[in-house]
């Protein structure tokens, strides 16, 4: 294994990160308009929150996806002709998430309501099955001897991976309401915090069960006891950190935490890969692994020499966008008597 | 059906459907961006008004893009895996640099651009839409250098049973990338002026609009019909090069454009129109004009142009008669690429015709095309031309790639995923299918709600203006 392998192995990881941490909330968002949001008022408030940084927000998934091609060329080809219905799932979502924003703008306002609810079920499918494939993904996968993964839907949908799923789906709608919460003024911030604050009672016991699945159905304990340990602390201690944030109002604090929740899940699955990157179920001589998955290390330079020259503007810009679009959204009736800390 | 139809024809479907949006936005996106520099440097409200107006119409189309973007980048893992595997080391890092580079500069610029209309500087305003320009032609450089590649392959290496890139650069400086993207990108910019002449005509031949409106509208015709002038003589000119540079380099893809079986005589006479007869071999009611197709290949009333039945021969030897067990037959489907040409080439220079006549009615003086409704009716119904001849330039592209996925070292048949099943294959051929035409009909049902808009009223995107202030009371 070379240094550049691992560090694009790592690398795919960190955009995995960024994905959930940034993409995450938008999946959060657009839940809540249909289960936080009371009308198409508020709905367009919470909507607008992430209007202008949202399909940035994506490019971190397509990014990971043309890193995994470009530099885990096999990993990509079994991973994704393997995982062919769920990924399908995933587009879908994405498609119908994707177009909302702008259809809803421009529709009839009598229409907006079905754009609002594509809106909704879009931001649900995606994290539900990036969780399922993700979490049946670490348990193993029937993988034979060309890499071909020939799975059946027991593979897919297993108890341990429905958890996730649901778990995904729990931890970005979590980060939406805590996003809501620091960026609108009015009743829905209110509302926001209520709803996060119970929810993380509800995402502990979920917790609990993926770390027991996690013993029983993976190999990661045996693997790497001490990197799965200390990355499942971590889940554990900034849910719970994000949790007494919201209880305290210090909702910064809070939506970092949600945050740094997700990327602790992606460092876990990472670190217990590693160094495969695709775990055969049939044979461990079938697991596909980091060496022998890449691409060759003069493609994997001309990447990291790109990377190294262009992630800095990209970070720049980015930062820049979100410094632009700093402050909190307020229903149309603005509550003036609000006191703005 | 088997497989390989079945990945083949989502290909061509998403493929066909995702670029109609594509040039649609790097054509509607230049055309706001212009607009918005007249605004900028003259301080003439009318071009800003324009300016937001057309703007919606380019978000629009930009939203649909990018979704069916992303079924591109999935589809390459999903029903192409042993491809991915073959090429992932030379195709995955133009792909990736895509999405670093443009990617998002498009669409983090193009949330700027949208909710900050009269919030930033004009001149920061401006330098986001230029941003989204400089993303979209960046992006499609990327993309074509990938599937130039493919065409033609170079700097690269074949070991271990994988095609290893040897020379980054030369993926650059591929001369089938240059003329690809000159022909790309002049069309996206002549679809930008056909659209925008072609929507302005509509909103003329409608009754209830007004005068002021109209005022406005006459500035969006000059525009659109010169760019549409320009641009479309320049897209031909770069395709005249582009196929002077496919009777040596890919010369089966020239004869089947041509339906040349037979070697020709010196010199080569064209073939204006025809049927081929593919199991014989031969073409029907052709009608010839000599001496062309010499001048059309090599600039001179001489030279004769290879036939296929001849270079079919030649591939069979060099590649051999069977590829991994499949017996091999190079000739393209000889009818699609002909006629795809024709098509192309005629509508090429129809949109020529009118953008000039179109141009010499809306002189400054007489004014005369506005009382012409033919004219108008032409110029309109001229919008949906440039959808057609874009599709009908790929399919000559790509169809005449048959049978290779990469020339002359992978093949279709190689290339197709071998663990997906025809039923997943057509669960996924049925739900693109049906996003593809649910998606078509909502855009041409919101495009047309934009059109009922009066520019003169225009208040920007959306809610942005109307209902809520992203600078408004309250900071964290």
């Amino acid at each position: 294994m070379s240094f550049l392998q691992i560090l694009w192995f790592i690398l795919i990881g960190v955009l995995f990160a960024g994905f959930f941490f940034l993409d995450g909330f938008d999946f959060g968002v657009g839940m809540a308009t249909r289960s936080l949001a009371h009308n198409e008022d508020e709905r367009s408030q919470i909507i607008e929150t992430i209007g202008p940084v949202w399909d940035g927000n994506e490019v971190w998934l397509i990014t990971a996806g043309g890193a995994m091609f470009a530099s885990f060329p096999y990993w990509y080809a079994t991973l994704f002709s393997g995982y062919y219905l769920i990924l399908l799932m995933i587009l879908f979502g994405l498609i119908i998430r994707g177009v909302s924003f702008e259809f809803r703008t421009a529709s009839d306002p009598k229409k907006q309501h079905i754009w609002s609810s594509a809106l909704a079920l879009g931001s649900l499918i995606v994290p539900f099955f990036l969780g399922v494939m993700f979490v049946s993904m670490i348990q193993g996968m029937p993988i034979d001897a060309n890499g071909n993964m020939s799975a059946g839907f027991f593979d897919y949908f297993n108890v341990m991976s429905v958890v996730g799923g649901v778990a995904l789906v729990l931890l970005t709608y979590l980060h939406g309401l805590n996003y809501i919460a620091l960026k609108t003024l009015g009743d829905i911030r209110e509302r926001a915090r209520n709803y996060a604050a119970f929810l993380y009672w509800i995402l502990y016991a979920g917790l609990v069960v993926f770390a027991v699945l996690l013993f029983f159905q993976t190999d990661f304990f045996q693997v790497r006891p001490l990197g799965t340990l200390i990355t499942v602390a971590l889940i554990v201690c900034f849910a719970v950190l994000g949790h007494i944030a919201t209880f305290k109002g210090n909702e910064m604090l809070a939506f970092i935490s949600s945050g740094l929740t997700m990327v602790s899940l992606v460092a876990m699955i990472f670190v217990g890969m590693f160094p495969r990157v695709m775990i055969s179920s049939i044979s461990d001589k079938y697991d596909l692994l980091i060496q022998n998955a890449s691409s060759t290390s003069y493609t994997l330079t001309v990447m990291t020499i790109a990377t190294i020259c262009l992630l800095p503007f990209v970070l720049a810009y980015t930062i820049w966008s979100y410094w632009i679009f700093r402050k909190r959204i307020a229903l149309p009736v603005v509550h003036t008597a609000e006191v703005v800390k | 059906m088997d497989i390989v139809d079945l990945a083949r024809f989502q290909f061509a479907m998403t493929t066909v459907f995702h670029f109609f949006f594509v040039p649609f936005s790097i054509g509607t996106a230049f055309v706001v961006a212009i607009l918005e520099t007249f605004y900028v440097r003259t301080k003439n409200e009318a071009y800003k008004k324009l300016a937001k107006f057309w703007g919606n119409i380019f978000l629009l189309s930009f939203a649909v893009g990018v979704v069916t973007g992303l079924i591109q980048e999935f589809q390459f893992g999903m029903n192409w895996s042993d491809y991915s595997r073959f090429m992932g080391d030379i195709f995955g890092a133009p792909l990736a640099l895509e999405a670093l580079l443009s990617f998002f500069i498009e669409s983090t610029f193009i949330g700027l651009w949208m909710f900050t209309w009269d919030r930033v500087k004009k001149g920061t305003h401006l330098f986001f839409m230029w941003m989204v320009c400089f993303g979209t032609l960046t992006s499609a450089l990327w993309i074509l250098a990938a599937n130039s590649f493919m065409q033609h392959p170079v700097g690269y290496a074949i070991k271990g049973g994988r095609a290893e890139m040897v020379d980054f650069f030369a993926l650059l400086k591929n001369p089938q990338l240059w003329f690809e993207y000159g022909h790309v990108i002049l069309a996206a910019l002549t679809m930008g002026g056909v659209v925008l002449a072609g929507l302005t005509a509509f909103q003329m031949l409608k009754k209830d609009t007004t005068k002021e409106a109209k005022g406005l509208y006459k500035k969006s015709m000059r525009l659109g019909l010169w760019m549409a002038m320009i641009f479309s003589v320049g897209t031909i000119l770069v395709g005249d090069f582009q196929m002077k540079y496919l009777v040596t380099e890919q010369p089966m893809k020239f004869a089947a454009t041509e339906a040349i079986y037979e070697t020709t005589g010196d010199p080569a006479p064209w073939t204006a129109v025809g049927i081929a007869d593919t199991k014989n071999h031969t073409v029907k009611y052709k009608v010839d004009i000599p001496v062309l197709l010499s001048l059309l290949s090599y600039n001179k009333p001489s030279g004769s142009v290879k036939g296929m039945d001849e270079i079919n021969a030649e591939m069979k030897e060099k590649y051999g008669t069977t590829i991994d067990g499949t017996k091999m037959d190079y000739i393209p489907p000889v009818n699609t690429l002909f006629w795809s040409f024709r098509v192309m080439a005629g509508f090429g220079a129809w949109i020529i015709l009118v953008s000039f006549v179109g141009l010499l009615m809306t002189r400054k003086k007489k004014e005369t095309l506005y009382k012409r409704r033919w004219m108008l009716w032409a110029l309109a119904l001229t919008t949906f031309v440039p959808f057609i001849a874009n599709t009908a330039g790929w399919f000559i592209t790509e169809f005449g790639r048959y049978p290779w996925t990469v020339y002359g070292l992978f093949t279709i048949q190689q290339s197709v995923s071998p663990n997906v099943s025809v039923t997943s294959l057509l669960i996924s051929n049925i739900v693109y299918f049906t996003l593809f035409t649910t998606l078509a009909i909502v855009m041409i049902g919101l495009v047309k709600r934009q059109l009922q808009n009066d520019p003169t009223q225009m208040q920007g995107h959306g809610y942005a203006d109307k209902i809520l202030d992203p600078f408004d009371k309250g900071a964290f």
